[in-house]
């Protein structure tokens, strides 16, 4: 009888499960997610424009990957020479800048590679592969992990050489990452909201940042109709001009996280 | 540790004020997971019970094929189910990606060879047993089998647990096919995934005590049930 009971709510779960209309479906990066920017600005925007955006949050990659199998209405992501490519390939039709933030090394207390305070990136990098420090890499395809690599390119280390050694790829997201690092005492690079809303930080600090190549842009786009037909194009592009008009940008910049501004809005 | 107690605090606060994200994420869990042993039964059991009964050519690899079945790694599952749901995909119209029914359908397949499985064997040995006994009085097979499921039904209850236990705890094909989406398929494991992913340890394994609690209470009801049956048998 119980279970009768218990089975009949499952039945009615499944039923009221199809997704309404107004719902639209963001594939996204994790820093944004993991950081609460969309709790704090989903609410806004059902208020506003009455649409209720559900949100997948895996690595850039993925994100792009599922987006162009159309499994996604408008896709955010922090690439940009692959946001190039998604709208090259016609999956879009134009990028939105949206907002940016940067990136940082973050790193034990005890800094076996003495980079604490390098305005330098790159030359911070050489010292934490010359002294086979450990570093915690994405090593996922996501847009932290290509701009770390773009980062090794720059400073001309071939990190990958050493990977397994002092460079230690764990293959998993943002926060697995973060938390692989503090485990193990390895430097790793990440976007600052992810890495400010991180609760396991131990003894670990910000050693690098500043560096104007540590620029954090991200991006927004709709996916295209022509690609995907089931695309909700009119939902979601009511979605992207709220993210970008004056209340949208407002909204993004006051969004703080203990007293500190996370995303920076710079929408044209 | 104290990383335990700090749990255990967050747990029973969480709990104690049945908060509702919890309650909500509480409800698709047991959803998702009872809807799929429902139907994972609906199909399993009537197969195992066959497989038990029944000789026939292919019979021994149909049997080897769904005992390794069940070790059917869940993020596989989850891909696979991805990608036949995701709209470039075979049944990409039925728009049913990221939806709770895309992680029934996902859960079904990884329970299905447990229960078919598990009751095979469980029945098989009682036909082993009882063959001869039943053919000597000419029982027909379907008397048989009857006889065998009520004599096993507490074999098979915890074949049943078993399924339940396997869907309630995988997080590996949920998490791909679901998407875990807040307030529409976010379930216990995937919430655990991202408290984990966000450092907050403490919250993910209050989450995790919380998830441990509901699958003993489950199964202390079972046994409850079981043992208040046994009485009124024996009055």
């Amino acid at each position: 009888m119980k279970f009768a009971i218990l089975f009949a709510a499952g039945a009615a779960c499944l039923a009221t499960a199809a997704m309404a209309d107004s719902t639209i479906l963001v594939q996204s990066t994790t820093s944004t997610k993991n950081a609460g920017l969309y709790d704090y600005i989903l609410p806004m925007v059902k208020a506003d424009t009455g649409i209720t955006v559900n949100v997948v949050a895996v690595g850039t990659g993925a994100a792009i990957k599922n987006a162009m199998n159309c499994d996604g209405d408008v896709l955010l992501v922090h690439s940009r020479k692959r946001e190039n490519q998604f709208v090259a390939a016609g999956y879009a039709k134009q990028r939105y800048d949206v907002m940016y933030n940067d990136f940082v090394v973050i790193g034990p207390a005890n800094d076996p590679a003495g980079i604490d305070g390098a305005k330098d990136i790159t030359a911070a990098m050489v010292k934490i592969a010359v002294s086979k420090s450990k570093f915690a890499s994405r090593g996922d395809d996501s847009g932290t992990h290509s701009k770390e690599k773009s980062l090794w390119a720059m400073a001309k280390v071939d990190q990958a050489a050493s990977s397994g050694d002092w460079y230690r790829e764990t293959g998993s997201g943002m926060g697995a990452t973060l938390n692989t690092a503090v485990g193990m005492g390895a430097y790793a690079l990440s976007d600052r909201a992810s890495w400010g809303a991180h609760a396991n930080k131990a003894d670990f600090k910000i050693m690098v940042e500043g560096d104007q190549r540590l620029f954090n842009p991200y991006g927004v786009m709709l996916v295209d109709s022509q690609k995907c037909p089931t695309v909700r194009s009119k939902e979601g592009q009511i979605f992207i001009d709220w993210l970008i008009s004056a209340k949208g940008q407002a909204a993004i910049a006051s969004f703080k996280l203990e007293g500190k501004q996370l995303f920076f809005p710079n929408a044209e | 540790m104290p990383i335990y107690s700090e749990s255990f605090a967050a747990a029973f606060g969480l709990l104690a004020s049945s908060d509702q994200d919890l309650m909500e994420i509480l409800a698709l869990s047991i959803n998702v997971s009872l809807a799929s042993l429902v139907l994972s039964c609906v199909i399993g059991l009537p197969i195992g019970a066959f497989l038990a009964m029944r000789h026939f050519p292919m019979r021994d690899f149909l049997v080897g094929v769904f005992n390794a079945m069940m070790g059917l790694p869940p993020v596989v599952v989850g891909l696979l189910v991805y990608l036949h749901l995701s709209r470039s995909g075979p049944f990409g119209w039925l728009g049913l990606l990221y939806t709770p029914q895309a992680m029934v359908i996902a859960q079904m397949i990884l329970i299905t060879p447990i229960i078919i499985a598990l009751s095979c064997q469980v029945l098989e040995d009682l036909h082993e047993d009882y063959k001869d006994f039943f053919d000597s009085l000419v029982v027909p097979k379907r008397t048989a089998l009857l006889a065998y499921i009520i004599d096993a039904r507490y074999s098979l209850m915890t074949v049943i647990l078993a399924g339940f236990g396997r869907a309630i705890s995988e997080v590996g094909a949920v998490i791909i096919v679901g998407g875990n989406i807040d307030h529409l398929t976010r379930v216990m494991t995937t919430a655990i995934a991202l408290e984990t992913s966000k450092g907050e340890l403490a919250m993910a394994l209050a989450l995790g005590f919380i998830l441990l609690a509901i699958s003993l209470a489950v199964n202390f009801l079972v046994q409850w049930l079981k043992a208040s049956a046994r009485r009124r048998a024996y009055v």
